[in-house]
């Protein structure tokens, strides 16, 4: 058989392709297997929790105030964690060798002791070992701010030193991986326009990279959520702490930990919701077009249908 | 005196990567407005000499000047200095480089692309960049192409996008690295068009090619390079159709 020459014409449709569609029964069954374990999971917990206490407390105002200081926490924490990591990952690509070994000793420490004892040096060896925080110019009496270091390190201080500065470790490493995603003809096509190193670095490699760090960073973010609260163990009051204050007195341990849960669970929705979008803005020139989010498709089903009913 | 001497001047220039010698004494002059056709196998090192010009390759022995300057290194008292990041990049912003696989910025949209050197570089003003950048960018057809990402263009539009991307700094003198190489066969003409008209307006440029046809047409000397050294050199026309070494002979045999 040769080939078909249609004189650059499209052929006309031919009998449009209706099978029959293959029947999955087994999809069937495990339905019914999870949704049996779910139930049984469901009627036992229901049988130990009281959902009443849990509706009572969900937005009670303590919870709420832990809410709002695991947020925060959470973010400030990151932004220095992204903040050190670009730094730390610049340093680790250095050609000095100073820089680049003092970075990588940085990021063994941090990334290689657990969170929770980083936390609990914070809050108990440093104030020890400086007995003052102070101010001043080094090596002369010139101080300009001083106070008892006991005192600077108040829980949201060593929460936020704790978990920031774990997180530039793990930042620089994924900040690295992006810096070394970008093609090296970036670089040179920079250098031949005359534009320097830190320039280059800004403008050209950076902003490129994004694309492969936002993704782990989400993660990391969302991660981050949940790992602050460790901080209640250095006494920050934030929403696990502040669950635990109230089950302490009324003993309702269970309801108040689902309390927590729920919100946990909200606020890391939330946080994948937003790193969706922030793929999408950083995709900008990858993607020859940048697929539809979901609510641009609803929008576009809705009046496709609404103008269907019109024309019938 | 600049002016009176040869815009790129290169005397034995020595390269090794590592152990492996890659250009083993390149001596070349370029006059003002000239274009200079490099041609020669894969591996023959002229992509590398090319490089060195502008210093993105660092050379081992020789010299490299660009009108009268020497490239990457300060001559005093009888001894050379490398010089810094910063002074070597001013030296780079007088010299436009085009790249076999174009190296546009992907981020940017063809007028950012375009656009970026001149401010960032030059510090010249947004709009005054930006009116510079249509022009450029309509000179070589894309007029209406402005706002589109380098991954919605085809590979002789993203080609002439990085053409227009180096001439906005207003070079002395152009470098091209294989601009047709990467390019489908139906594609290439509107880049040499493009180089070509480029030529006619005095432009000086150091082109590396494949294309014989743009060689004896624009080209005002021609080098054959192999093995690190230029094998044989003269006018287009004498190279390609009367060579005289035997290297030459069956290289030209080769992609005719």
């Amino acid at each position: 058989m040769g080939v078909a020459a249609s004189d650059g014409k499209a052929e006309p449709v031919p009998d449009v392709v209706k099978a029959i569609p293959v029947r999955h029964p087994w999809r069937w069954v495990s339905a019914v297997t999870v949704a049996l374990v779910a139930a049984w999971i469901l009627k036992g917990m229901l049988g130990v929790v009281d959902p009443s206490t849990i509706r009572r407390y969900q937005l009670n105002g303590l919870i709420m105030k832990g809410l709002l200081l695991t947020v925060e926490i959470s973010v400030l924490a990151q932004v220095i964690g992204i903040v050190l990591g670009v730094i730390l990952a610049v340093m680790r690509l250095s050609k000095n060798p100073v820089t680049s070994t003092s970075a990588w000793i940085y990021i063994w420490l941090f990334r290689g002791t657990p969170v929770l004892v980083q936390l609990l040096f914070w809050f108990a060896a440093v104030p020890l070992a400086f007995k003052t925080f102070s101010i001043g110019i080094p090596f002369t009496n010139v101080i300009f701010y001083e106070e008892p270091m006991a005192q600077f390190m108040t829980p949201f201080v060593v929460a936020l030193l704790g978990l920031g500065l774990n997180e530039g470790a793990y930042m620089a490493e994924i900040v690295r991986a992006g810096i070394l995603s970008v093609d090296d003809g970036q670089v040179e096509a920079a250098q031949a326009l005359g534009m320097t190193p830190v320039l280059t670095m800004r403008r050209i490699v950076l902003p490129q990279a994004m694309r492969v760090i936002i993704p782990p960073t989400g993660n990391e973010f969302i991660s981050m959520l949940k790992t602050s609260s460790l901080a209640s163990v250095v006494l920050l009051e934030e929403l696990l702490r502040n669950a635990q204050g109230i089950y302490q007195t009324n003993l309702k341990n269970l309801e108040l930990l689902i309390v927590a849960s729920i919100w946990y669970l909200v606020l890391t929705t939330v946080a994948s919701v937003g790193q969706y979008y922030l793929e999408r803005r950083f995709a900008r020139g990858a993607a020859r077009e940048l697929p539809q989010t979901p609510v641009q498709r609803l929008r576009r089903n809705l009046t496709f249908r609404r103008r269907a009913q019109v024309e019938e | 005196m600049p002016g009176s001497q040869p815009l790129v001047r290169a005397e034995t220039v020595h390269k090794r990567f590592g152990l492996l010698p890659v250009l083993k004494g390149i001596t070349m002059e370029v006059e003002r407005g000239e274009v200079m056709v490099i041609i020669g196998p894969s591996g023959s090192g002229k992509s590398t000499f090319l490089r060195c010009i502008n210093h993105l390759e660092k050379i081992d022995a020789g010299r490299i000047w660009v009108d009268g300057v020497l490239v990457g290194y300060r001559e005093a008292n009888g001894r050379i200095h490398e010089l810094r990041e910063r002074e070597v990049a001013a030296r780079r912003a007088e010299i436009g480089m085009v790249f076999q696989r174009f190296n546009l910025f992907p981020h940017m949209t063809a007028l950012e692309n375009v656009t970026s050197a001149p401010v960032w570089v030059k510090g010249m003003r947004r709009d005054e960049a930006g009116a510079l950048a249509r022009e450029l960018l309509e000179t070589v057809g894309l007029g209406d192409k402005l706002r589109a990402y380098p991954s919605q263009l085809s590979g002789g539009q993203q080609q002439r996008v990085a053409i227009a991307r180096a001439l906005a700094m207003d070079p002395k003198l152009m470098l091209f690295d294989e601009p047709t190489s990467a390019l489908d066969p139906e594609l290439v003409g509107d880049v040499l068009d493009v180089m070509k008209d480029l030529a006619r307006q005095g432009m000086t440029m150091v082109v590396v090619t494949h294309e014989m046809g743009f060689a004896r047409e624009v080209g005002d000397k021609l080098a054959f390079m192999d093995g690190g050294v230029v094998v044989e050199h003269g006018p287009p026309r004498d190279v390609l159709g009367a060579p005289r070494h035997e290297r030459t002979r069956s290289f030209l045999s080769k992609v005719l």
